[in-house]
């Protein structure tokens, strides 16, 4: 058990690009912590310098109030389960489990209380015989997890672990990644992508981008009060609207804050949370005029996408960009519009988030 | 495997075929049955006579001490050769294959003299370790040695060998750098974290998987000192000193080079074709069974 | 990763050195000697620098001959040499690209059998039936010749095999469209599958132009001319002289020369080797 502290860690490879561009922040003892950010942000690269697969050009790792940046990563007691599970294929399942335990020298009865007890806990018991090749995709992830179960390590990374399973079967993983690690109570540090995954199994939630921390914080904290314009429509699906604001908007909708007036350049409101109603918005919320141009119908919900009178320039944050002057409505049930009927969509002022016109600032409202 | 779509010839394909098949004919086949034929037949001097003698020819040579003395030599060449360039070619290999940046460089470097032949090979090592002549000559005898592979059996051989060895190192050393880095960096950083150092990660991980072609490598080198070592050794030895060079191709070459014993030259060329047969087909039969990641 | 990051990498660059340093010494020790006079060189203790006989020696291997008892010049043996080595490999590249389009885009009767037939050949290298076919080329009366030299060399299966694996990864939807486009068997061979085949016939080219040219135990048996000997089998005869000295020196400078084209031919064209190499052991 341990927490871990990243205190101004860099990374810059030789050839000078700079994968990682002053990083801080602290994992406490025990929580479950995901590093969620497109492809290229640097997430994984963050997670193999906690590991020592990766350098660390400046900066400290600290582990357990050990700061780690020289040790090797046999020496620092942690346990890594890898995208493509990374097992030994010409070792059995016991043996891919019992290897990092034989490597430290431990007596044999108690490595095979620990394999058969981590096999039981996964549903492995009969599999122990068998190579990684004769398993399932499931089945080897499992045994990756297995194989860093056994170590009882003071942290355990998670390297997009559920990227190469079916959809189906990475939700049961997730919901089992969760209890198990509640079980345990190790330290986690977890990578992925997939934001659902991401909002799922965090305690807390570092949002990431070109090398750098975006925003930190628990993942409701973050889902009602996102920092950036990235992040806004990052967490969340489908993504936030982000609507480019224009003076007259400004004055119109925020009179009363003479600040946020002068900086406002970007509105944000979830899909969510708007109403489609006949009545315009009142106290400050919202309200717009949509052409219906498309429906998703999933069964519980319905999304409706819709475009605005006016041809205003949706910003485009990647990830999820919308065309220009897109909106999607969310509206539960499946009564939805007809397409090409004009709606009006509102919300109010409280579900309203304000950034600056380069979408870096979050504006309090 | 099958392609489906063809085109529906008459005539054509086996006009296509035409020339490999006739000169496979004419320059394999028929020598090849030639050579299994005679083996069974006594002729005399002339070559006018024949008379089938059954398996006498084979008999006759393997009651032979020369036969079994090219036999263990063969043997012993192909042993060490293999020992000494597998092991060697995989210590460069294992160097080459960590990211350093001047790899592609050594790379070159290793493999060039695949392209050396090996009666060239042979002529250089000869130079350098002649009795007289050579450069390591001195050294050696002021080591104690007493060098002479001109008299000495063992250090005709010993000088066989290191020709032989540094041209196959260069082969050797291609394949398995393949083979190193066909192992997913992953699974030796699996490997890192469960505590193994380099030394152990190299025996416990990287070396099991490399074993198919450890396994490959194997054959194609005993089957190199079987027959492209010939260039090696006349160039060198000539089969000497008192055939303690002569392997059983070179003896093949010395013995229908006296002349008269066809017959049993081709019972030697017969055997050697059974032994080659029999690696080339372990090789097949193994090459099928390959690690999967 | 870290671990010991610097000290690995010194000792890899060590042992790789050394390496090299083993792989070139002889090659090294040759040239050296093929720049000295001939006392210089069989004194036994040549010095590890050049000397100043470089071009009169190199003049005169090639020109000139390789010992008093040869005349034969180097220069003529590497001709030949080179005229038996593109021999082999246009050969060799031309009738298996020929039998492995035949095998795999055509059905027709005994179309397995005549594979088998080409495969087998694979298991049997030359030296096993040196003497039956010696007998053969003779009684062709083709002893002596560069047909003679070539011939018996390219009846293997490398090539046949090689293109007909490179064949198989040519999607079939190639040969429909190019079908439905009007194209008969000569034309898709000459506008689709050709082209394709480019890296793959130079692949084959660079190991089979090495095989040629390396060749030893076969020439020896059949050139009994001087006029024919490859540079190969040259060197040897040049060390073998009975009535005198063997000029050293001059056979270093052969022995250069014979290794130039082949180390060339790798060097430069070293992709393609590496693939022609791991291809053809398949």
């Amino acid at each position: 058990m341990a927490n871990v502290s990243l205190r101004n860690v860099r990374k810059t490879y030789p050839g000078g690009f700079e994968a990682i561009k002053g990083i801080e922040f602290e994992i406490g003892d025990g929580q479950f912590c995901v590093l969620v950010g497109p492809s290229g942000c640097g997430k994984s690269t963050l997670l193999r310098m906690v590991a020592g697969l990766e350098t660390v050009t400046s900066g400290e790792v600290d582990i357990g109030g050990r700061v780690v940046n020289e040790i090797e990563p046999a020496d620092r007691d942690i346990a890594m389960v890898f995208q493509n599970y990374a097992l030994y294929p010409h070792m059995s399942v016991y043996n891919n489990m019992a290897y990092g335990l034989r490597n430290r020298g431990m007596p044999k009865p108690e490595i095979d209380t620990r394999v058969r007890e981590a096999a039981q806990t996964l549903e492995l018991a009969g599999m122990l015989d068998r190579k990684p090749r004769q398993l399932s995709g499931g089945q080897r992830q499992r045994v990756a997890m297995g194989r860093a179960i056994v170590r009882q390590p003071k942290v355990f990374l998670f390297d997009e672990p559920l990227s190469n399973l079916d959809a189906k079967l990475r939700v049961a993983m997730r919901v089992e990644i969760r209890k198990l690690q509640r079980r345990l109570k190790t330290t986690s540090i977890y990578v992925t992508h997939d934001q659902l995954e991401a909002m799922t199994l965090a305690d807390i939630l570092v949002v990431m981008n070109g090398g750098q921390v975006e925003q930190i914080g628990s993942p409701l904290d973050i889902y009602r009060k996102p920092a950036t314009t990235f992040v806004a429509s990052f967490i969340g699906a489908p993504p936030m609207n982000l609507i480019k604001l224009g003076g007259n908007e400004i004055r119109a909708q925020f009179a009363g804050d003479s600040r946020s007036a002068a900086d406002a350049g970007i509105l944000g409101v979830r899909p969510e949370d708007l109403t489609i109603s006949g009545a315009a918005a009142t106290d400050g919320g919202i309200t717009l005029n949509l052409t219906v141009e498309a429906i998703e119908r999933v069964g519980a919900e319905t999304f409706v996408y819709g475009t605005r009178a006016r041809a205003e320039k949706a910003v485009s944050a990647t990830p999820g960009e919308l065309p220009e002057g897109e909106v999607i409505v969310r509206i539960p049930g499946q009564d939805a519009p007809a397409i090409g009927a004009s709606i009006r969509a509102t919300a109010p002022r409280d579900k309203l988030h304000l950034f600056s016109v380069d979408g870096r600032n979050r504006i309090d409202i | 495997m099958e392609k489906s779509a063809v085109f529906k010839g008459k005539l054509l394909p086996y006009l296509l075929l035409v020339p490999q098949l006739v000169i496979t004919l004419v320059f394999f086949y028929w020598p090849a049955s030639q050579a299994v034929w005679q083996s069974f037949l006594r002729e005399d001097a002339f070559g006018l006579n024949s008379e089938f003698i059954g398996l006498e020819n084979y008999q006759a040579l393997l009651a032979q001490p020369e036969y079994y003395k090219a036999m263990a030599t063969t043997v012993v060449f192909s042993s060490l050769v293999a020992a000494l360039s597998l092991s060697i070619a995989l210590l460069f290999a294992t160097q080459a294959d960590k990211n350093l940046k001047a790899a592609p460089t050594f790379k070159v470097m290793m493999i060039w003299p695949y392209a050396v032949a090996p009666a060239v090979a042979g002529v250089l090592w000869l130079f350098i370790f002649h009795p007289s002549l050579g450069t390591m000559a001195r050294p050696l005898r002021m080591m104690g040695f007493n060098w002479n592979p001109m008299l000495n059996g063992n250090h005709a051989m010993a000088l066989v060998v290191m020709a032989a060895v540094w041209k196959q190192i260069a082969y050797n050393f291609l394949f398995f750098l393949a083979g190193l880095q066909a192992i997913p960096r992953s699974v030796l950083e699996a490997g890192a974290i469960d505590g193994a150092g380099p030394y152990r990660r190299f025996w416990t991980i990287t070396f099991p998987l490399l074993s198919p072609t450890t396994f490959f490598l194997l054959v194609v080198n005993v089957v190199y000192v079987f027959f492209d070592t010939f260039g090696i050794i006349d160039a060198v030895t000539g089969g000497g000193p008192a055939g303690a060079t002569t392997t059983m191709v070179y003896k093949v070459y010395a013995d229908g080079r006296l002349g008269g014993d066809l017959g049993g030259s081709a019972a030697q060329s017969v055997i050697l074709m059974v032994i080659v047969i029999a690696l080339t087909a372990i090789q097949f039969r193994y090459v099928e069974r390959k690690v999967q990641y | 990763m870290v671990e010991h990051r610097r000290w690995n990498d010194i000792l890899a660059y060590a042992i790789l050195t050394f390496g090299v340093f083993i792989v070139v010494f002889p090659v090294y020790v040759a040239l050296i000697a093929s720049t000295h006079d001939a006392a210089t060189v069989v004194n036994g203790n040549m010095p590890m620098l050049p000397g100043s006989h470089t071009l009169e020696n190199y003049y005169r291997a090639i020109f000139v001959g390789g010992s008093r008892a040869s005349r034969e010049p180097v220069g003529h043996m590497l001709m030949n040499s080179f005229v038996m080595a593109m021999g082999i490999a246009l050969g060799k590249i031309v009738i298996s690209i020929l039998s492995a389009y035949a095998v795999v885009y055509f059905r027709f009767p005994f179309r397995q059998t005549a594979f088998w037939i080409i495969f087998v050949t694979l298991m049997l290298p030359v030296e096993v039936r040196i003497y039956p076919t010696y007998k053969v080329i003779a009684d062709l009366k083709m002893l002596d010749t560069y047909a003679g030299l070539i011939l018996p060399l390219i009846a293997s299966a490398t090539g046949t095999l090689l293109f007909r694996q490179f064949f198989m990864t040519i999607p079939d939807e190639l040969l429909e469209a190019s079908r439905i486009d009007g194209a008969g068997p000569f034309r898709f061979f000459k506008d689709t599958l050709l082209p394709l085949s480019v890296t793959t016939m130079a692949a084959l080219f660079v190991i089979q132009f090495i095989y040629g040219w390396n060749q030893y135990l076969w020439p020896l048996l059949i050139t009994t001319q001087e006029s024919m000997q490859t540079i190969v089998t040259g060197i040897k005869k040049m060390l073998t002289t009975t009535d005198e000295l063997a000029e050293w020196q001059l056979a270093m400078a052969t022995a250069i020369l014979a290794m130039v084209p082949p180390v060339a031919v790798v060097v430069f064209m070293q992709r393609l080797f590496v693939r022609g190499l791991v291809e053809t052991e398949k």
